[in-house]
């Protein structure tokens, strides 16, 4: 949407004055190629489809967490871990699942720690919905793995090791 | 261009259980071809679920959910014969919309 709104008033100065000369359109024009170079080159911060780009570039648990909305988190023995595996013999493909006990949960994420984007996930989990999901990941070494479960407005935090034989960077 | 996301949606009990498999290459933007030159990032960054239109789950996911991605989840309020619909948007503006119907 900003896009839209950044470009409105250079065509509508560019409308407003036909007398314009051939020169001034030019350096407009570059301006605005320039502008869009910017914007290929250096990812938006927040796009327009809300995809959040800093929760997903923060590198430490309390990163991603403040990047989420949380001030701090508590650790929970309220979230259970169903089927995950210990061991994972194929990094290409750990199957993770994740049930909160926690009431009112509104959100969970996970956060594998030593992949190079450790935020892997993040659901929304409206009324009505179990707050359980169960999704597959990569995972490039063994790791702690974090479920970080918003509830009530607050953020809690379970974390459980998975080792991986053999790893699935790809 | 991408290949239609299987869905099944089940009652079991009073919850509609629900299976996605997507099929996505969910490049990392890690991994290097032969030559040694990086293969883009290119993966499903937003996905929505939404039953009878109303929204049932959202996510957000990075380059580490794997190449083809599984989701399964349950939600209540859902009948035999609702409609079910999942969409989702890759990192390069690609969108996929898939629906079926609750068994």
């Amino acid at each position: 949407m900003r896009e839209v709104a950044g470009s409105n008033p250079a065509s509508a100065t560019i409308n407003a004055s036909m007398t314009f000369h051939r020169r001034t359109i030019l350096k407009l024009s570059g301006a605005a190629t320039l502008a869009s170079m910017a914007g290929a080159l250096r990812p938006r911060a927040a796009p327009a489809q809300g995809w959040n780009q800093t929760a997903f570039g923060g590198k430490t648990l309390d990163d991603i967490v403040k990047a989420l909305g949380g001030s701090g988190y508590t650790p929970t023995k309220a979230v259970s871990w169903g089927a995950t595996p210990d061991i994972a013999e194929n990094g290409a493909a750990v199957q993770v699942s994740i049930t909160s006990a926690l009431p009112k949960t509104e959100a969970i994420a996970v956060v594998i720690e030593k992949n190079p984007g450790p935020l892997a996930a993040q659901f929304d989990v409206p009324s009505g919905t179990e707050p359980a999901i169960v999704t597959r990941f990569k995972m490039a070494q063994t790791s702690n793995v974090h479920a970080v479960v918003k509830a009530d407005g607050k953020y809690y935090v379970s974390t459980r090791e998975i080792r991986v034989t053999f790893g699935g960077c790809g | 261009m991408a290949d239609p996301t299987r869905i099944r949606a089940s009652m079991q009990g009073d919850k509609v259980l629900v299976r996605v498999l997507m099929t996505h290459e969910m490049e990392s933007g890690q991994r290097k071809d032969a030559e040694g030159r990086i293969i883009p990032a290119h993966f499903i960054r937003e996905v929505s679920v939404r039953h009878n239109g109303r929204p049932v789950l959202a996510a957000q996911w990075g380059p580490a959910v794997s190449k083809n991605p599984f989701l399964q989840f349950a939600f209540a309020g859902g009948k035999p014969g609702d409609k079910l619909q999942v969409s989702w948007v890759d990192s390069k503006g690609d969108t996929r919309t898939d629906e079926t119907t609750i068994s």
